[in-house]
């Protein structure tokens, strides 16, 4: 028997299709069937009401990049443990990075996360494979074979290809598979080793600096090579004003580039870093939490990265949500692992710009549905959008509400987050993946 | 070179300790940036106490008797190591010496841990040394007993910038008003910054001076951001000279050179060694401090590093004096 869902007197907004009014929407199975003014839905037996009265209903996040860990890395994160912080992100379907190990960059490991993500997974996982094999930059990958199994692109993540050479090799495979090269941008020689952001802070506590140009120059490199294959490319966590420069102009000369923006590099600075926040004391914090790779950079950096998400040159939102260990973080800020867990903060994070009149609620909720759901395609049905017949992936929001982090309530085994002891205005309150709940806030 | 002591700061033994003991609130030693003038001043008074105490030929005081003070280095020393021993040791401390590479830590103890392990066998301060910027930051937040940075990676040597303060002002009888020139490896030096945050509040105009490959690219944002007018920066060691009443050159590790941030040693010696021409720039009875160790003939000619001007060996000596108010204030005084 059919199995109906109502979600009753929520506000739909759906940047898909420029809709933002009170209505209810109808789940039937897997599908959203009906859309409509309160209290005309059809009539269904057996129907399950969700009161959606004063929240934001919207399909559901799509996270282009986000780190599950497994196989290899399970006292970091599992795909049950990382799948389950995603549901209670808002996040219904996640594309993980393949820096497993053993890498994604053979069938079998990418069959594994498949099938592991089917029977532990709570939300939808979409591997992305490695562009060349065990992420050394020699040789490409079967692509075409990982692009049969469902791949949403390729990428060495943090190992970015240095050879222009197989670069440009596997941008000419993927463009005859239509699928994008992910690209973290990093000049690790530029980088060289480098643990936060080359500036002022970093001259302060006299850490090695990370030089801003140690990204653009890969940037350049990569719209080059994508300018000369004709491949599509997307730059993943742009985190620089120099590289919102190079993304814009390279889409205005029609170049098939797209790029992602993290909620941290849209709301922390490298001050970060060095103090305590909140304020808990005045002695330096060098807080191994807000180390991350891009690190994180400058107002203006911060001002460049917003007005490229209103422009449209930075097409999506992306969590790049990299769990650690404590042992990982609870060490000198030099031997710290990079990364922020993310999944569980950022959409209450990006609120604050909202609040703060940075960015409209619209543009937001489309920089983590619809555009994203563009870079994936449609080979998983349609995702990101409210349309009837399409897939009841939903998140419902209370823009208003309040909570203040506490990372020892995440589901992520990742604790590592530069918000604890935030005060956010705006959460999660219920996920939906396919016509289930896979997430409910029952906190008063 | 003569020293000109200011008899106004001889404490007297029935002085001790100065009233303005009260006002001390440094669990930890960590840096000068939280430091005021007030209590450098009193860390100087003390430590005029202290050299007393050294002038003996008893050199040792109950001060400190049933404390006990760790020493953890993970990285090599020579002089700032041995330096807190006996300042320890003067005040009848019990000392208990840690070498990173020779105990648990080399087998992969964390720092956390290896901290709560000495902390768990009775240490009340423990004087680290670390290679890492940050590290007696991260470990304060994880254990109760207080903590003395002995250098932490590029970022902080507080001692050794107090001690360079010290001598400074027993020679030349004032600190504010004075120059600074700091030569050399700016940008991995932790004396060079702890020295700006206490030359800074001591009313010392600091100018750092390096080839432009070691400076750090943010240092100029630094000095604006942090408010520090008093501070400028300098690549022609002959501008940084002029009119200076301390001159500081700075270590220059040859591995510098091996990673391509000069292009020859020949080079960096013949633009910015201290040599006696270069010294006859600054005022005529310039001060030349080293926080050592020295690398003769690179940074410094022999010439300079032991001539009339030199105060070197002296640093070395008010160490112990600056360690011992320190171990003093941190671990003591609050009993008296």
């Amino acid at each position: 028997m059919a199995h109906n869902l109502l979600i009753s007197g929520g506000r739909i907004l759906d940047p898909s299709q420029r809709l933002d009014k009170v209505a209810d929407l109808l789940i039937t199975d897997s599908k959203i069937t009906w859309i409509g003014d309160k209290g005309t839905a059809p009539h269904k037996p057996d129907l399950t009401t969700i009161d959606a009265t004063g929240l934001i209903v919207c399909p559901g996040f799509i996270d282009l990049h986000c780190h599950l860990r497994e196989p290899g890395f399970e006292d970091k994160e599992t795909i049950a443990t990382g799948t389950k912080a995603a549901a209670k992100g808002g996040f219904t379907t996640v594309c993980c990075m393949p820096n497993t190990n053993p890498p994604l960059d053979n069938q079998a490991s990418v069959d594994y996360v498949k099938k592991t993500a089917e029977t532990e997974g709570v939300v939808r996982v979409l591997p992305i494979g490695c562009i060349t094999k065990a992420r050394q930059g020699k040789e490409l990958t079967e692509m075409s074979e990982l692009a049969n199994l469902g791949v949403i692109g390729f990428s060495d993540d943090g190992e970015p290809v240095t050879s222009s050479r197989i670069m440009s090799l596997a941008m000419d495979y993927s463009r005859a598979l239509g699928l994008p090269i992910i690209d973290h941008c990093e000049d690790k020689e530029l980088s060289d080793g480098g643990f936060m952001n080359d500036g002022w802070v970093s001259a302060r506590l006299g850490l090695k600096g990370i030089p801003k140009a140690a990204e653009e120059i890969m940037v350049a490199r990569d719209i080059a090579l994508a300018q000369l294959t004709g491949a599509r490319l997307h730059i993943t966590h742009v985190s620089t004003e120099g590289s919102v420069e190079l993304v814009r102009h390279a889409k205005e000369r029609g170049i098939a580039v797209t790029a992602e923006v993290t909620p941290h590099h849209l709301t922390l600075t490298e001050e970060r870093i060095m103090d305590s926040q909140p304020k808990k004391h005045n002695q330096l914090a060098y807080d191994t939490n807000a180390k991350v790779n891009p690190p994180l950079r400058t107002k203006e950096d911060i001002a460049a990265l917003i007005k490229g998400l209103k422009d449209g040159t930075i097409d999506a939102i992306a969590t790049d949500h990299a769990p650690h260990t404590s042992v990982d973080k609870m060490c000198e800020f030099g031997l710290a692992a990079f990364g922020i867990s993310g999944l569980e903060t950022a959409f209450a994070c990006l609120m604050t710009l909202v609040h703060c009149g940075e960015l409209d609620l619209m543009t937001l909720i489309s920089k983590l549905t619809c555009e994203p759901a563009k870079i994936i395609g449609t080979k998983y049905g349609g995702l990101g959008t409210l349309k009837p017949g399409c897939c009841a992936d939903i998140t419902i929001f209370d823009p208003s509400k309040e909570w203040v982090v506490d990372s020892h309530d995440f589901a992520s085994k990742g604790k590592n987050t530069p918000f604890d002891g935030y005060q956010f205005t705006g959460k999660v309150m219920a996920t939906i993946v396919a016509g289930e709940i896979v997430y409910r806030d029952n906190s008063k | 070179m003569k020293t000109t002591e200011p008899s106004s700061s001889v404490t007297t033994p029935e002085a001790f300790p100065p009233p303005s003991i009260g006002a001390w609130q440094h669990r930890h030693i960590l840096d000068l940036d939280d430091f005021t003038r007030e209590e450098i001043e009193l860390v100087f008074e003390i430590a005029d106490a202290m050299a007393e105490i050294l002038t003996r030929e008893v050199k040792k005081v109950p001060t400190l008797r049933g404390k006990t003070v760790v020493t953890l280095f993970y990285e090599p020393s020579t002089r700032t190591r041995a330096s807190f021993e006996l300042a320890a040791k003067n005040l009848s401390a019990d000392t208990v010496s840690l070498d990173a590479s020779k105990s648990s830590i080399a087998k992969g103890e964390s720092l956390v841990d290896s901290l709560r392990t000495i902390q768990a066998l009775g240490a009340d301060v423990i004087v680290m040394r670390h290679l890492q910027s940050g590290a007696p930051y991260v470990a304060t937040q994880y254990i109760d007993c207080s903590m003395i940075n002995a250098g932490d990676g590029w970022h902080a040597h507080p001692s050794q910038a107090l001690l360079d303060l010290y001598t400074i002002r027993r020679h030349l009888g004032k600190l504010g008003g004075l120059k600074a020139a700091i030569i050399g490896d700016i940008m991995h030096s932790r004396v060079a910054r702890s020295n700006v945050w206490g030359m800074t509040i001591m009313g010392v105009k600091v100018v750092l001076c390096a080839p432009p490959t070691l400076l750090p690219r943010g240092l100029n944002s630094f000095i604006t951001n942090c408010k520090l007018p008093n501070v400028s920066i300098e690549t022609s060691v002959e501008s940084a000279l002029e009119k200076a009443d301390v001159v500081m050159p700075l270590r220059l590790q040859i591995e510098r050179q091996q990673s391509g941030l000069l292009p020859t040693l020949r080079e960096y010696v013949q633009l910015y060694q201290l040599t006696e021409e270069r010294l006859s720039l600054a005022k005529p009875h310039a001060l030349v401090l080293h926080p050592g160790p020295m690398n003769e003939g690179i940074e410094i000619s022999p010439e300079v590093a032991h001539g009339a001007q030199s105060v070197i060996e002296e640093q070395v000596t008010n160490g112990v004096a600056i360690r011992m108010a320190l171990l003093y204030l941190i671990a003591g005084g609050k009993n008296k």
